[in-house]
Order: C-alpha cells, then sequence, then structure tokens
C-alpha cells in the first residue's frame, strides 16, 4: 500500500531512532503510527460503506415495485438489520476515528497518539467484528433480522447469527471505548506549548467532547447486549415479561446509548466542516467559543432525551412532556451552530473547490433533516410518524446528508495533505453534485411515505406507495454508483500518487498546525513540540 | 385554523396530479383507498377524528414555521454565496464574534422551541386522557395477526381473531399484486360505533407489535406481558385501514388492521348478530368427531393459521421451522407430544397456540397426523385437548 507516500529518511527530517522503518505487511499489522492507523481506519470504514451500500442496493431491489420478487420478508428483514448495523459500526464511527488518528496529532502538535499500541488494538480489533458481522449471513438461520435496535423479546427468537453479532458489538465496543481513551490523552496532555484547549481546531474539541460521549456510553450498549445474551441462553428473564422481565427495560437502555450515539456520528463532522468554511471562506471561524459550548450542550442534553425514540410505548404524560421539552431544547445549540457557520460565510471572500461544496451541501441538507427532527420531537406529531418511513428519511438526512457529506468534504480537504497529489477538481466535482442529486432522490419521497403512513421494515407495501417507492430505488442505485465512481476516479488514483504535485497548503486561507507541515506529511512529524506563535496556528522559530 | 388544515390537501391533489403525470413510471392500476393511503399521497391522511385533526393543524403549523426559518437561513446563505465570492472580488472581511448576535440566536430560538412546546402540550394531555369510555377494546398483538376483544360496553364478550386475507400473501409471493386495498384486507375487522369515545387497550402475546390507525391518529405500542392504553373517537363512518407498527418478525408487513366504523344502529345490530354468531358456533369440547369430518375442519384450521410458517405442503422451512411432512413429533404414537408443542410453544420460536379453541386444535392436529405422506390414524378428540391444557 503506498497510501502515505513515504519519504521517511529524505523530508528533512532525521533518521527513525526509535525503531526502525517498518516495510511491508508487518509495518500494517504492527502499525503503530497515528497516520498509518488513520489510513487503515478510513479503508476499512470505506470498505463497510460499500458492503453496507451493497445491502441497501438489495432492499431498494425488492421495494422498487410491490410484492416479493427477489427475498423472502426473513431474509429482508436481515438486510434491513445488518445494513443498519454495519453502516453505523462499521461505516461511520470508524471513519470518524480514522480522521481523529490522521489529524488530532497533526492539529495539536504532538508527535503521536498517547498510547500507540493501544490504538494498533483499537484498529485491527474491528476486522475479526466486521468479519463477524458478515459472516453472519451464512450461519443457520442467516443475518439477526431485529432491525439495527434489536429489541427484546424479538431477538430471543433469532439463531446463532444473534450471538455472534453481539459478541461482534462487544468488540467494536472496546476498540472505541480504547480509542476514545487515546484522543482524550493525547488532546488533554499532549497539546504544544501555547496550543491552549481554546486555541486548538475545532475538530478536536468536536473528537474531545465525542470522546467522552463513547466512553460514556457504549458501555450501557454493552449491558443491554449481554442482558439479551443471558436471556436468550442463560435462563435469565431480564426483558421476558413470562419471567417478570421487561421489554420496555430493554428501550430504555439500548436509548440511553442509542441518543448519545448518533450525537457521536455527527459532532465530529461538525467539525471538519467547522475546518473547511473558513478556510474556502478566507475568514475565521465565526463564535469560537460559542461554538464550543453549543457543541458541549448537545452532548450533555443527549443524555437527557432518549425516550423520544420510545414515544408510543405507552410512557406515562409526564414522561412525554419532559422528553418532548427536552429533546426541542437541542434545536437550540444546533441552530447556533448552523447560525455560526453561515456568518463566517457572511462577507468573506468565497471559493467553492471540492471541499466547500461538501460543506455548503451539509449546511443545506443537514439543516432539512434537522427540521424533520424537530418535527418528530413533538409527541402528538410522532404518534403518526413513528416507524414510518419519515424516520427513515429523517435520519438519512442527518446521517448521510450529514456524516457522510462531512467525511467526504473532510477527504477532499485534508486528502492532498494525506496523500500528497491533489484530487482531481472536476471529477470531484461530479462526485458531489451526483451525491447530492441521487441522496435527495431516493430519500426525500420518504417523507410522503411516511405521512401517508407506510411503515418502516416493510418487504412489501400497500399498491398507493409504488411510485414514491420507484423513486426511491432509482435514486439509491444511483447514489451508490456515484460512490463506485469516487472510488475509481477520486480514491484510488489519489491513493497510487496519481495527479498534480500537492503543495504544502494547497488551500491558500487554510490554518492549523497540519498545513505547517509538507505534503504528503511525512512519517514522522512534530517529534520535538513545535513552538508556537500566539494564535496557535503557525510553527515559528 | 381551517386555512392551516385544508391548505395541504388541496395543495396535495394538485401536486400529486402533477407528479403522477410528470414522472411517467410503469402504471400500476391502483386508485385511492378511503380510509386508507391515497396513491402518492404527500400528507397525513384526512382526519376521521378531532385527534387526527388536531394533530394535521399542529403538523401545518410546524410546517409554516420551519419553512419560514428555511427560507430566511437559506435566503441569507444563497445571497451570501452569490455575493461574497472571490471570483466577484468580495474582500474578505475581518470579524469572527460578537456576544450580542451570539445571545440573540439562542434567544429567539429559545422562544420559539418554547411556542411550539406549548402548543403540543395540549394535544399530549388530551392523548392520554383514556378515562369515562364508552367502550373498552383489548387488542392483542399475534405473530402475524391481531385479536380483538370487547371486553366493556356494548359488545362485552365479543372476541376474534383478525388476520391478513390469504389470498393477499400469495399475491406478495407471486410478485404481481393488485387491487387498493392490498395487505389491508382482513377477514374480520374490527367494528366500532361512531362517535362514542373507545378505550383502545394494547398487548401481545409474543414479541412487540404496534396498533396503528392514521386515521383516527393513533398508534400504540403492543407490548409481552404489559398492558397499554389509548383512545379514539371516530366522527365518521366508514372504513379505516392500519398497519403493524413495530418490528415483529418475518411477517411484520402482513399483520393490517381494518376498522369498520358504523353507526349506533348497525353497531348494534353487528353486536346483536355477533353474539349469536358465537354462541351457534361454539364448538362442545364433549363431541365425538369422525375422522374424515375433523380433517376437513383441520384443513382450514391449517390453512389459516400454520400454512404460513410450516408451509402448504407441510414442509416447514429447516433449520428453524420444522417440517411437518415425515416429522416425528407428528408421527409419535403419544399424542401428547404434538399437543404439548402446539399448547405451549417452544423456546426455538414456535409460538404457543392456546388461543384456538379446544375442537380447532384437536382438528389442526389430527390433519397433520393423517396429510401428505402422514399416515397416522391417529384421531384427537376435542376432550383430549381439554386435558391436556391442564
Amino acid at each position: 500500500m503506498s497510501a502515505v507516500i513515504d519519504h521517511g529518511h529524505d523530508a528533512g527530517h532525521h533518521d527513525d531512532h526509535a525503531h526502525g522503518h517498518p516495510y511491508g505487511w508487518r509495518r500494517w499489522l504492527f502499525a503503530t503510527n497515528h497516520k498509518d492507523i488513520g489510513t487503515m481506519y478510513l479503508l476499512f470504514s470505506f470498505t463497510m460503506l460499500m458492503v453496507g451500500g451493497l445491502l441497501a442496493m438489495g432492499i431498494r431491489l425488492e421495494l422498487f415495485k410491490p410484492g416479493l420478487q427477489f427475498f423472502n420478508p426473513e431474509l429482508f428483514n436481515q438486510l434491513t438489520t445488518m445494513h443498519g448495523l454495519i453502516m453505523v459500526f462499521g461505516a461511520i464511527m470508524p471513519g470518524f476515528v480514522g480522521f481523529a488518528n490522521w489529524l488530532v496529532p497533526l492539529q495539536v502538535g504532538a508527535t503521536d497518539m498517547a498510547f500507540a499500541r493501544m490504538n494498533n488494538l483499537s484498529f485491527w480489533l474491528l476486522i475479526p467484528a466486521a468479519g463477524m458481522l458478515v459472516v453472519s449471513f451464512f450461519v443457520p438461520g442467516g443475518a439477526p433480522s431485529a432491525g439495527w435496535t434489536i429489541y427484546a423479546p424479538l431477538t430471543l427468537q433469532m439463531g446463532p447469527s444473534m450471538d455472534i453479532a453481539i459478541f461482534s458489538l462487544h468488540i467494536m465496543g472496546a476498540s472505541s471505548i480504547m480509542g476514545s481513551i487515546n484522543i482524550i490523552v493525547t488532546i488533554l496532555n499532549m497539546r504544544a506549548p501555547g496550543m491552549t484547549l481554546m486555541k486548538m481546531p475545532l475538530f478536536c474539541w468536536t473528537w474531545l467532547i465525542t470522546a467522552y460521549l463513547l466512553i460514556a456510553v457504549m458501555p450501557v450498549l454493552a449491558g443491554a447486549i449481554t442482558m439479551t445474551l443471558t436471556d436468550r441462553h442463560f435462563g435469565t428473564s431480564f426483558f421476558t415479561p413470562s419471567g417478570g422481565g421487561d421489554p420496555i427495560m430493554y428501550q430504555h437502555i439500548f436509548w440511553f446509548f442509542g441518543h448519545p450515539e448518533v450525537y457521536i456520528m455527527i459532532l465530529p463532522a461538525f467539525g471538519i466542516v467547522s475546518a473547511i468554511i473558513p478556510t474556502f471562506s478566507r475568514k475565521r471561524l465565526f463564535g469560537y467559543t460559542s461554538m464550543v459550548y453549543a457543541t458541549a450542550s448537545i452532548a450533555i442534553l443527549s443524555f437527557i432525551v432518549w425516550a423520544h425514540h420510545m414515544y408510543t410505548t405507552g410512557m406515562p404524560v409526564t414522561g412525554q412532556l419532559f422528553f418532548m421539552y427536552a429533546t426541542m431544547l437541542i434545536a437550540v445549540p444546533t441552530g447556533v451552530k448552523i447560525f455560526n457557520w453561515i456568518a463566517t460565510m457572511w462577507r468573506g471572500s468565497m471559493t467553492f473547490e471540492t471541499p466547500m461544496l461538501w460543506a455548503v451541501g451539509f449546511l443545506f441538507v443537514f439543516t432539512m433533516g434537522g427540521f424533520t427532527g424537530l418535527i418528530l420531537a413533538m409527541a402528538p406529531i410522532d404518534q403518526q410518524l413513528q416507524d414510518t418511513y419519515y424516520v427513515v428519511a429523517h435520519f438519512h438526512y442527518v446521517l448521510v446528508a450529514g456524516s457522510l457529506f462531512g467525511m467526504f468534504g473532510g477527504i477532499y480537504y485534508w486528502g492532498p495533505k494525506w496523500t500528497g497529489v491533489m484530487y482531481n477538481e472536476t471529477r470531484g466535482k461530479i462526485h458531489f453534485w451526483l451525491s447530492l442529486i441521487f441522496f435527495n432522490l431516493t430519500f426525500f419521497p420518504m417523507h410522503f411515505l411516511g405521512l401517508a403512513g407506510m411503515p418502516r421494515r416493510y418487504a412489501d407495501y400497500p399498491m398507493q406507495f409504488a411510485d414514491f417507492n420507484a423513486i426511491a430505488s432509482i435514486g439509491a442505485f444511483g447514489f451508490g454508483l456515484a460512490q463506485v465512481y469516487f472510488f475509481f476516479a477520486v480514491a484510488l488514483p489519489m491513493m497510487r500518487g496519481q495527479g498534480e504535485k500537492a503543495p504544502q497548503r494547497p488551500w491558500e486561507a487554510a490554518e492549523g498546525l497540519e498545513w505547517e507541515v509538507p505534503s504528503p506529511a511525512p512519517w514522522h512529524t512534530f517529534e520535538t513540540p513545535p513552538k508556537l506563535d500566539a494564535s496557535a496556528t503557525k510553527v515559528i522559530g | 385554523m381551517n386555512i392551516l388544515m385544508t391548505l395541504p390537501q388541496r395543495g396535495h391533489r394538485t401536486v400529486a396530479a402533477l407528479a403522477a403525470s410528470a414522472w411517467a413510471l410503469p402504471a400500476l392500476a391502483v386508485n385511492d383507498l378511503p380510509g386508507g393511503p391515497a396513491v402518492n399521497q404527500l400528507d397525513l391522511h384526512p382526519p376521521a377524528s378531532k385527534m387526527a385533526a388536531d394533530i394535521i393543524t399542529l403538523h401545518n403549523g410546524m410546517l409554516i414555521v420551519c419553512l419560514v426559518i428555511f427560507i430566511a437561513v437559506f435566503g441569507v446563505m444563497f445571497y451570501s454565496i452569490f455575493k461574497h465570492r472571490k471570483s466577484k472580488g468580495h474582500p474578505a472581511a475581518n470579524f469572527h464574534e460578537s456576544v450580542a448576535v451570539e445571545i440573540a440566536w439562542t434567544v429567539v430560538p429559545f422562544m420559539i422551541v418554547i411556542g411550539m412546546g406549548v402548543a403540543a402540550t395540549k394535544t399530549v394531555v388530551a392523548q392520554k386522557d383514556t378515562s369515562n369510555a364508552d367502550l373498552t377494546i383489548k387488542v392483542t398483538g399475534y405473530q402475524w395477526k391481531w385479536g380483538y376483544d370487547y371486553i366493556k360496553g356494548e359488545g362485552e364478550g365479543i372476541g376474534f381473531l383478525s388476520t391478513l386475507d390469504v389470498t393477499h400473501r400469495e399475491m406478495s409471493d407471486s410478485g404481481h399484486p393488485q387491487g387498493d386495498d392490498y395487505l389491508l384486507k382482513v377477514d374480520n375487522p374490527l367494528v366500532l360505533p361512531v362517535n362514542k369515545k373507545v378505550r383502545v387497550i394494547t398487548t401481545a402475546n409474543d414479541v412487540i407489535h404496534a396498533w396503528m390507525v392514521p386515521a383516527f391518529a393513533v398508534k400504540q405500542d403492543a407490548i409481552p406481558g404489559f398492558v397499554r392504553d389509548i383512545w379514539l373517537r371516530a366522527d365518521k363512518t366508514g372504513d379505516f385501514y392500519g398497519q403493524c407498527a413495530e418490528l415483529c418478525g418475518k411477517e411484520h408487513a402482513f399483520m393490517p388492521i381494518h376498522v369498520k366504523v358504523v353507526s349506533e344502529g348497525d353497531y348494534s345490530k353487528w353486536v346483536d348478530g355477533k353474539l349469536k354468531e358465537m354462541a351457534a358456533k361454539a364448538d362442545d369440547p364433549n363431541k365425538v368427531w369422525v375422522l374424515a369430518d375433523l380433517i376437513a375442519r383441520g384443513e382450514k384450521v391449517y390453512a389459516t393459521n400454520c400454512a404460513v410458517c410450516h408451509k402448504p405442503d407441510g414442509s416447514g422451512a429447516p433449520p428453524t421451522i420444522k417440517a411437518l411432512d415425515g416429522s416425528p413429533v407428528v408421527n409419535d404414537a403419544d399424542k401428547g407430544k404434538q399437543l404439548q408443542v402446539v399448547l405451549g410453544g417452544t423456546a426455538k420460536g414456535m409460538p404457543s397456540w392456546k388461543q384456538l379453541s379446544d375442537t380447532d386444535l384437536a382438528a389442526v392436529v389430527t390433519f397433520t397426523k393423517n396429510h401428505w405422506s402422514n399416515k397416522t390414524g391417529q384421531l384427537v378428540q376435542p376432550s383430549e385437548v381439554v386435558a391436556a391444557r391442564k
């Protein structure tokens, strides 16, 4: 692999004193370098995106017309479940960890992550975990088919793949917790002198906060799935009513994890967008302090809103009111962030290279997802929309148009720093516009389907829903093809070093310590802590 | 408030017509289903209860507020995108913070959100008030059908199961469905009187289901081991449809809800008729059946209840769903073995069927023991089922 072009011995920095420079498979299997590990996370994440995408194609293929043409309903439910699990735990979360690995040490002026070997374990644990998820299709009974939320007591009816999935989730949870510890310690302890917390890039802030969220809630998921495991095999009745258990308790525990989880999946994207917009507006991020507080508020609030996923379970009136008010409150700091980004653009001097297209696209489409979230937050309206395609539309708007678009923006933005070559600007623009158009074609009609009452996780549907389903399926295929195009036309050439040589600072107004090192970034950077200027954005002396 | 309610309805018909003609997709011949989904429906169902109407008003209000904010925010953003460009020679300004502005755009959204919360509160409280109901119905979710029991009020004592029409399930498998009520037609709809407050208690027999009828804005999870209540008051007569709204296994998409709302007079007539019918059908568990009759009865029970998993040819879907044709349990000399499985279910996923009548259970067990390649010659009398329940 030549993803990080290796100029180890001749890029003007000195010999690797601590260890010889590894090559070949040992370099990757025993990697302790944050850049190599970051690269591996990103490649893993993209692979899982393709696998999850294939499953989505299966779903949309079946739903293209009413009637069952390709899959029986049991297999269809396996597709929807595994699409969710693979995308959440295999594509989005590891993708952002890849960004953290590459950027956090560079941005704070540290030579590597605090615990380089644990970093290696965090990554390599994901491989058997992902393998288990994929293999679960091939065990007797097929993959789990209880939805990515794996509610009890339906999970008690699943075959051995449920246990495999539980094991896999435990492993991925451990990987996330270890990664988060690494990120927190690196940010708190290894910043270069002069880089106070309130001077570090917002991307580091969003990851600092995300890491705390991860440590707080992954163990809660572990609890829920372990109780499911013991209910299935060891005679407990945590969730089985016949033994005195409570299926709703599962939902409470799961969503106590689940809600902060969705913020875990979006906060790093906020950080990426907060890096891109100032650069291409040629203007500093507006309201840095406010942005930090808003991110922290969102994180804290995310712990007290979980039951908005459970409005129709029959909770008492006080519960519904509390969770409704708390959920609607999150709109306030989120709105503050959107306004701050637009204020950054306002009276700037903007250009619209591909990273900026993704960031602006993010602003537009993520906000639409935010509006549908606000509508869903209203408990009476949620009564009509819970478990319908309206919810599917909402979360794909914030996860795809939010998290994924943010990541694509980051790839185009930092790609030149990582690989040393510029991507092809025309192809980048094609990737963006195809993705934006097909994304909307896929998910906008789902709002209508949900309002009309089409439920989720349905392999077949009444005929009146046919046209919008057909449009969504066409959009989905287009969106998938756009990502294949991205891989062959943009990502692969960059990884192979094919393209115009990237300067140290390809974006004239980019600020931050990552732009103070050559492109591609040398294998070791900041081996001694850099001396920083007053703004902590430039290396002096 | 009327404007808020009717705008989308008037608007959607035009847009739907435009959309339908603009998209030259292969036309699947289907019409709107009154009380159910409309073709290319863009908005919530036309309301059949005041609660549904209130929710439409709330939703329209939210849409308007969101639209206004959307236009304001993205108006500013797109203006900036066009005017504040380097290519237009616009120089970058220097400002990057303002406490006053931050306070303003925190406080104003906060007030808007409070306004929304206040608007919704009344509806939330009203939705939860199930007191003073005229009629109480218990809805039980099964894998994969609904059971309705009239437990208080006129019609008390009536109980029946409501299953998706068998031909619809076959149409689904064939891949070529048709019909305006495709996947929404059931054998026994829930019948309710108009303009009466109906308290609906939901529960389930196995896993979590959810009972949903959009025209009334009713959705409540049906949770095994628990009872939850919700209420509705239909203010129109007619047929109204819904579907199960919580993933409950492989036939999740195939357990629809059909509520038939009739006038008070018609309701009383229906109650009388139904009670008489139930009395007549009530099988005497002490009746001694002849093999041929019991097999014939059992074939019907099998088709309605068992075939969806065990297949009409008895081949099942091994290893999870056992084949009945040639099954050692079915062919066992001890009838109790199969009776225990059918009455109690198994840990591996076979649900319990104890809610079927003694005669139905006797018939279906006898049928499986004497059909396909099974030729045990065994006869299970309803009285044996009564004994096995103990």
